[in-house]
C-alpha cells in the first residue's frame, strides 16, 4: 500500500466519524497543551529568577566581612557587620590574583535623604568606578561615579530610578539638582537604568556616591563593607574563591580557616540552588500534565478498540480482497498516529496560548521552549503508536471468515 | 484452473473434533460457471472458504493453476486472493459512506495499481457489472440492494481475477433483482469468459450455472452438467452443454 493511499484511507476513516475523532483528539490536545503550558510556566519562573540573580552582575563573588568574636567573648555579631575588610584588602585582591577581572569595594549605609521638600529613606552606597561594570549598573542619563570623583572626594550622587522618582517626581530630570544626605549636599550627576526587583531588595531604590566620600562623611572610617569581585569566567569562580580566602587569611594573619573574619558568596551557587528549586517545580508541573496526557492516550486506545470492533466486517472484506496483515496493521496504526499527531499540533497551539494568557493576565513570566514543543510532538506520536498498536494488531490478526460473518 | 484432491477440514472446539469436509475431489476449468449447492450445514461454505483461499484445508491438496496452495500462510493467501480471486458476498460488504468508485478501486489500492489507472479500470468494471455511470459518484449507502450487489460484482471484477466466488449473492435481494444479478454472472461468464463459482442453497439459483455440484454432509453427492440453464430473460434452455472433465 502506498503512502498516499494510506493517508487517503486514514483521513476518510477518521472523517467518517467526526465527533468521535474530535473528542479523542481533544483528550490529546488537553494532555499536550497542559504539558506545554506547565513546562512553559516552570521554565519562565526559572529564567526570571536566574535573570534577576544574573542582573547582580556576572561571574560575581561577594566578599563580606564576617563575625569575629573578641577574645574571651562568646557574643557573635551579625554576619557582615564587623569591620574587617579594608581598601588595602581590595587592592591586594586586584593585584595578587590573576583570574580577577575587576574589583569593586563598596560601603553602604541607610540614610534619610532630602531634596526640595521631598524626602526618602534609602540605601546609600559608596562605590568606585568599577562598580558599574562589576554589578552591571548602567546609567540612563548623566554619568556614573568616576575615579576622579573618588580621589577628589566629590560630593556627587547617582540616583536609582525609584529614588529619583521619590525625590523629584516621575518624569523629571534630576541631573544638576541637589540632594541632601546626612546634612551634606550632593549634586546629582546621573540616574541609573531600572533593574527591577521590589520591596526589600529593590535595586532601583539606591543612591551611589564616591567610596572615599562615603567613608569620610557617612561611615567615618576606612573599612569597606562588601568587596565585589568579578572573575574572568564562571568556571574559575571556585578557584578564585579559594585564592581570595587564602590571600585574606594571610593578610589578616588567621591560620585556622574556620575562624575567618570574612565570608565569600558565590553568585553561581545562588543561581544553581534557585534553579534547582524551580526545575523541581517544572518537573512537578510536567508530571501532573503528563497524567492527563496518559489519560488522553488511553482515550485513543479506547476509540481504536471500538473502531476495530465496529469495522470488523470491513477488515474481513479488506483481507478477502487481498490486504495482508501488515496492510491492516499500518492502516489502524496510521489512524491512531494521525489522531495523536493532530492532537499534538492543536495541543502545542493551545499550550502556547495558555502560557501567553498566564503571562498576560497573571503576569507570570512563561517561556515555551522549542525542546518542549519537539518533545510534545514526539510524545504524541509515540502515544499514538503505543496505544494504537494493540488495536491494530488485533485487527490484523482477525480471521477473514469470522470477520466477514461478524454481526 | 482449480483442482482439489481429497480435501478435508476438521474444526476443533476444545476436545471435540468435527469433520466438516470429508474428502472432496473435483476440478473446475477456466471459463466454467459452477454452482455449489447444499443445505445449510452441508459444508459448502467451508468448501468455498477453502477454494476461495480464505482458509486452508486440514488435509488434501489444493492446486490453483498447478500450484499447491494448501499450506500457504496468511500473507501468501492474501497475495493470491489479491491477484486471482474476486468475491461477491451475500451482504455486499461495501465500505459505508464511501463512493461507488472508491469501493470498486479498493482492490487496486492493495494491488498497488497506479492512481491514474484505477478509475479507468473501475469504470470499465462497473460497465461490465451493469451499473450506469450516473451512480458512480453516489455514496454506497444511497444505493438499492441490487445496485449494491452490482458494485460488489464490479469490485470483484476490477482485478481481472481468474475466478469469481459468489457466496449466496441473491440472499439479500428480492427475486426480480436476484434474477438480474444472476443474469449478470451469466453474461460475465459467457461474454468475458470469467470462471464463476456460485454458492447457494437454492435450486433455482443454482440452475443459472452450467454445472451443479451438490454437497451433503461434507461429501460431493452429485456433479452434473446443467443443460437446462435458466435465464430470467427468455427462458433459453437450448444452450449446448460443455463437456465435463
Amino acid at each position: 500500500m502506498k503512502i498516499a493511499d494510506l493517508l487517503t484511507e486514514t483521513f476518510s476513516a477518521l472523517l467518517s466519524n467526526k465527533i468521535r475523532s474530535g473528542l479523542t483528539i481533544l483528550g490529546i490536545v488537553i494532555g499536550i497543551g497542559s504539558v506545554i503550558a506547565m513546562v512553559a510556566i516552570g521554565q519562565g519562573a526559572q529564567s526570571s529568577i536566574t535573570s534577576s540573580i544574573q542582573s547582580l552582575g556576572s561571574n560575581l563573588l561577594m566578599v563580606q566581612p564576617g563575625m569575629q568574636r573578641s577574645i574571651g567573648s562568646q557574643v557573635r555579631e551579625q554576619r557582615g557587620s564587623s569591620q574587617t575588610l579594608t581598601l588595602a584588602d581590595s587592592k591586594a585582591i586586584a593585584e595578587n590574583i590573576s583570574s580577577v577581572k575587576a574589583v569593586a569595594p563598596q560601603v553602604s549605609s541607610r540614610s534619610q535623604v532630602t531634596a526640595k521638600g521631598a524626602n526618602t529613606n534609602t540605601q546609600v552606597y559608596g562605590v568606585t568606578e568599577e562598580y558599574a561594570s562589576v554589578r552591571s549598573v548602567s546609567v540612563a542619563s548623566g554619568e556614573f561615579i568616576t575615579a576622579a570623583d573618588d580621589s577628589n572626594l566629590a560630593k556627587a550622587a547617582v540616583l536609582g530610578p525609584t529614588t529619583a522618582a521619590d525625590l523629584f517626581g516621575e518624569d523629571s530630570d534630576p541631573i544638576g539638582q541637589t540632594v541632601r544626605i546626612n546634612k551634606i549636599d550632593f549634586k546629582v550627576i546621573g540616574v541609573t537604568v531600572s533593574k527591577g526587583g521590589s520591596g526589600m531588595s529593590n535595586q532601583d531604590d539606591v543612591i551611589y556616591i564616591p567610596l572615599a566620600t562615603a567613608q569620610r562623611f557617612l561611615t567615618g572610617n576606612n573599612y569597606v563593607g562588601t568587596i565585589n569581585v568579578e572573575g574572568v569566567d564562571s568556571e574559575s569562580l571556585d578557584q578564585l574563591s579559594t585564592d581570595i580566602t587564602d590571600l585574606l587569611l594571610e593578610r589578616h594573619k588567621i591560620t585556622d580557616s574556620t575562624k575567618a573574619d570574612f565570608s565569600i558568596m558565590n553568585q553561581a551557587d545562588i543561581v544553581s540552588s534557585m534553579s534547582a528549586v524551580t526545575s523541581q517545580l517544572t518537573y512537578l508541573l510536567a508530571a501532573i500534565a503528563g497524567i492527563s496526557l496518559l489519560v488522553g492516550g488511553i482515550g485513543i486506545m479506547n476509540m481504536m478498540l471500538t473502531t476495530v470492533t465496529e469495522r470488523t466486517r470491513e477488515i474481513g472484506l479488506r483481507k478477502a480482497i487481498g490486504a495482508k496483515r501488515g496492510d491492516i496493521t499500518i492502516q489502524f496504526l496510521s489512524e491512531a498516529v494521525t489522531l495523536t499527531f493532530t492532537g499534538g499540533i492543536l495541543g502545542v497551539a493551545l499550550g502556547w496560548l495558555a502560557a501567553y494568557a498566564v503571562y498576560k493576565f497573571a503576569g507570570v513570566a512563561t517561556s515555551v521552549s522549542l525542546i518542549s514543543v519537539i518533545l510534545a510532538f514526539g510524545v504524541s506520536a509515540v502515544i499514538g503508536i503505543i496505544f494504537g498498536y494493540y488495536p491494530a494488531v488485533r485487527a490484523a490478526r482477525m480471521n477473514p471468515i469470522e470477520a466477514l460473518r461478524y454481526e | 484452473m482449480i483442482e482439489c484432491k481429497n480435501i478435508t477440514k476438521t474444526y476443533k472446539t476444545g476436545t471435540i473434533e468435527s469433520q466438516v469436509l470429508k474428502g472432496l475431489s473435483f476440478k473446475i476449468d477456466d471459463g466454467e460457471f459452477v454452482a455449489i449447492i447444499g443445505p445449510s450445514g452441508s459444508g459448502k461454505s467451508t468448501l468455498m472458504h477453502i477454494i476461495g483461499m480464505l482458509d486452508t484445508p486440514t488435509s488434501g491438496e489444493y492446486l490453483l493453476d498447478g500450484r499447491d496452495v494448501s499450506k500457504f500462510n496468511d500473507d501468501q493467501l492474501a497475495e493470491i486472493r489479491k491477484s486471482k480471486i474476486g468475491f461477491v458476498f451475500q451482504s455486499f460488504n461495501l465500505l459505508p459512506r464511501t463512493t461507488v468508485l472508491r469501493n470498486v478501486c479498493l482492490p487496486l489500492v492493495y494491488a498497488g495499481v497506479e492512481k491514474s489507472q484505477r478509475e479507468k479500470r473501475a469504470k470499465e468494471s462497473l460497465a461490465k457489472a451493469g451499473l450506469p455511470e450516473e451512480y458512480h459518484t453516489h455514496s454506497s449507502n444511497q444505493l438499492s440492494g441490487g445496485q449494491m450487489q452490482r458494485v460488489a460484482i464490479a469490485r470483484a471484477l476490477v482485478n481481472d481475477p481468474a475466478i469469481i466466488f459468489a457466496d449466496e449473492p441473491t440472499g439479500n435481494l428480492d427475486t426480480k433483482t436476484g434474477e438480474i444479478v444472476l443474469d449478470t454472472f451469466g453474461k460475465l461468464n459467457e461474454e468475458h469468459n470469467h470462471t464463476i463459482v456460485l454458492i447457494t442453497h437454492e435450486r433455482e439459483v443454482a440452475e443459472y450455472a452450467r454445472r451443479i455440484i451438490t454437497v451433503r454432509d461434507g461429501l460431493i453427492v452429485d456433479d452434473l452438467l446443467n443443460n437446462d440453464r435458466r435465464t430470467s430473460m427468455n427462458g433459453d434452455n437450448s444452450r449446448p452443454a460443455k463437456s465435463k472433465t
